[in-house]
């Protein structure tokens, strides 16, 4: 089978096989980055555009650069700096940007169903780099991507989510692709930043990183927002980190092959350690690289028409 | 859907094997030896027939020639316009093409456009002195301007025939085959056709 849908929106809808496909395919897209000269023609006269309504380093970045090297033509528009200020709706910016052709619109938005309006506004291929709490599926690609490079299979493996799950939607994503791929899923955090029926997605609930990490393949950190301080919900970042922060004592109770992800951006000795954060178990840097490979990946299947393989 | 009826097999598996000796001892022959001879496979099947060239310049000259893969799917001229898209496979070429003499190993070479878009990929990776062209199978129809320095055997076909090759390691066996396209009414009255004027 090959690539079918016009856009992606997140992977709860995706099927196994579709991610498989995304996942080999960034198998191939990776070797680019290791040539002298990164670019190949595939993508030439096609225009793709990073709409970006919040700040991003990693994202937009991998964006782009997946863009360039795939020879398509790439344009940023940061919100902050464009006639959204002026009060200009999602819509009317959409239809703006319809209207000068774009074959792929990258976007993200602090509200849910964005990526959603768009996607049935546009002819463009719409790809959500994250919209509000609800998905960010490119991230969920990237971190299978990751676990699955250093893993033969991902079907029965054990994750940890530690952190702020509640307002974090690459916790979201997360569930659903790890989930689809067979694996096991146990969030852990302090109460009032789990949501309360979160067992209804099928994962387990852990309200102590000790017990949550003892027996994972992976555990995956998520930042703790330092706004979020001031809404009540714990009372400082240093008893956050004393209570939840993954510390070298608490990386002796995991096991010894874990593999230690983080989507970033990090807040050292937060919520992890510096020492974790650059030790040999953490894969951080190994998601912003594989990053870019499965961006380019999706790039070329959205684009690439409809079909199967040969 | 293509109904693929077999119309003849043009190699068996000796003949494959002649056909990659001879190759072999041509890629010797004009290179005056191996020294900075390296081969690259197309695909899947090219990479086999590479494989076993190199295991015979082995053989001949006592030396080992390199072989690297070549994904051209991201060079392919008909990107978004084919009907089926094709699944991205990995480049895998260890050494540097630098001033080195690449000989590219395709099984078939039909309109050209495969050769164009190595070229452009070989290009992409690096300077080298000199590409050449290794292919089991020339069928007819070029559609650019290329041709090929090694071949197996010449082939005339139609163009709505279709020519697969085989390979032991990929497919279990060693032949090539030449198909018929039956699908379309129009052709299928062709072969009529042409099935009745034979027997008269």
């Amino acid at each position: 089978m090959g690539w079918t849908r016009k856009d992606l929106l997140g992977v709860r809808e995706l099927e196994a096989e579709e991610i498989g496909l995304v996942l080999d395919t960034a198998t191939s897209m990776k070797e680019i980055a290791s040539r002298d000269i990164k670019k190949v023609p595939t993508l030439r006269g096609k225009t793709v555009i990073n709409l970006f309504y919040e700040p991003s380093t990693r994202t937009r970045t991998s964006f782009e650069i997946a863009g360039k090297w795939l020879s398509a033509d790439v344009i940023n528009i940061s919100t902050s700096a464009s006639s959204v200020v002026k009060g200009e709706s999602l819509k009317d910016t959409g239809l703006t940007l319809q209207s000068m052709h774009p074959d792929v619109v990258v976007i993200r938005h602090p509200v849910p169903g964005a990526p959603h309006l768009l996607a049935r506004l546009l002819k463009a291929s719409i790809i959500n780099a994250g919209d509000g709490a609800h998905e960010h599926p490119t991230q969920a690609l990237l971190d299978l991507f990751t676990i699955r490079e250093r893993r033969p299979t991902l079907t029965g493996l054990k994750a940890a989510i530690v952190g702020d799950i509640l307002h974090s939607r690459v916790a979201r994503s997360n569930i659903f692709a790890m989930q689809k791929m067979g694996m096991h899923v146990r969030v852990c955090g302090p109460p009032t930043l789990l949501p309360r029926y979160v067992e209804s997605l099928g994962v387990e609930k852990s309200f102590q990183i000790e017990q949550a990490i003892a027996d994972v393949d992976v555990i995956m950190m998520l930042r703790i927002q330092r706004e979020r301080m001031g809404a009540g919900l714990f009372p400082t970042l240093r008893e956050y980190s004393k209570l939840f922060g993954l510390n070298l004592d608490r990386m002796k109770l995991a096991r010894p092959d874990v593999l230690i992800m983080h989507p970033g951006p990090i807040n050292r000795g937060v919520e992890i350690a510096p020492e974790v954060a650059d030790g040999p178990f953490s894969l951080i840097l190994d998601q912003v690289e594989n990053g870019l490979a499965i961006r380019m990946a999706l790039l070329y299947l959205l684009t690439g028409g409809q079909g199967t393989n040969n | 859907m293509n109904e693929r009826r077999e119309k003849a097999q043009i190699l068996d598996a000796p003949g494959i094997a002649r056909a990659v000796t001879r190759i072999a001892h041509e890629i010797v022959e004009r290179n005056k030896g191996v020294e900075d001879v390296v081969l690259i496979g197309l695909r899947s099947r090219g990479v086999e027939l590479a494989q076993r060239i190199a295991a015979k310049l082995t053989e001949i000259e006592k030396a080992t020639v390199p072989v690297g893969t070549l994904d051209i799917t991201l060079y392919r001229d008909d990107f978004g316009r084919a009907a089926t898209q094709p699944m991205v496979r990995r480049t895998e070429i260890a050494f540097s093409i630098d001033d080195k003499k690449v000989v590219l190993v395709d099984d078939v070479l039909f309109t050209g456009r495969t050769t164009r878009a190595a070229l452009d990929g070989l290009m992409d990776l690096g300077r080298p002195r000199v590409v050449q062209l290794a292919v089991l199978v020339d069928r007819g129809h070029r559609e650019l301007p290329i041709r090929a320095d090694y071949v197996g055997k010449n082939v005339p076909t139609s163009h709505q025939e279709a020519v697969q090759v085989f390979m032991a390691e990929e497919d279990g066996v060693d032949r090539v085959v030449i198909y018929e396209a039956t699908d379309t009414p129009g052709e299928r009255a062709r072969v009529t056709r042409a099935a009745t004027d034979a027997t008269d």
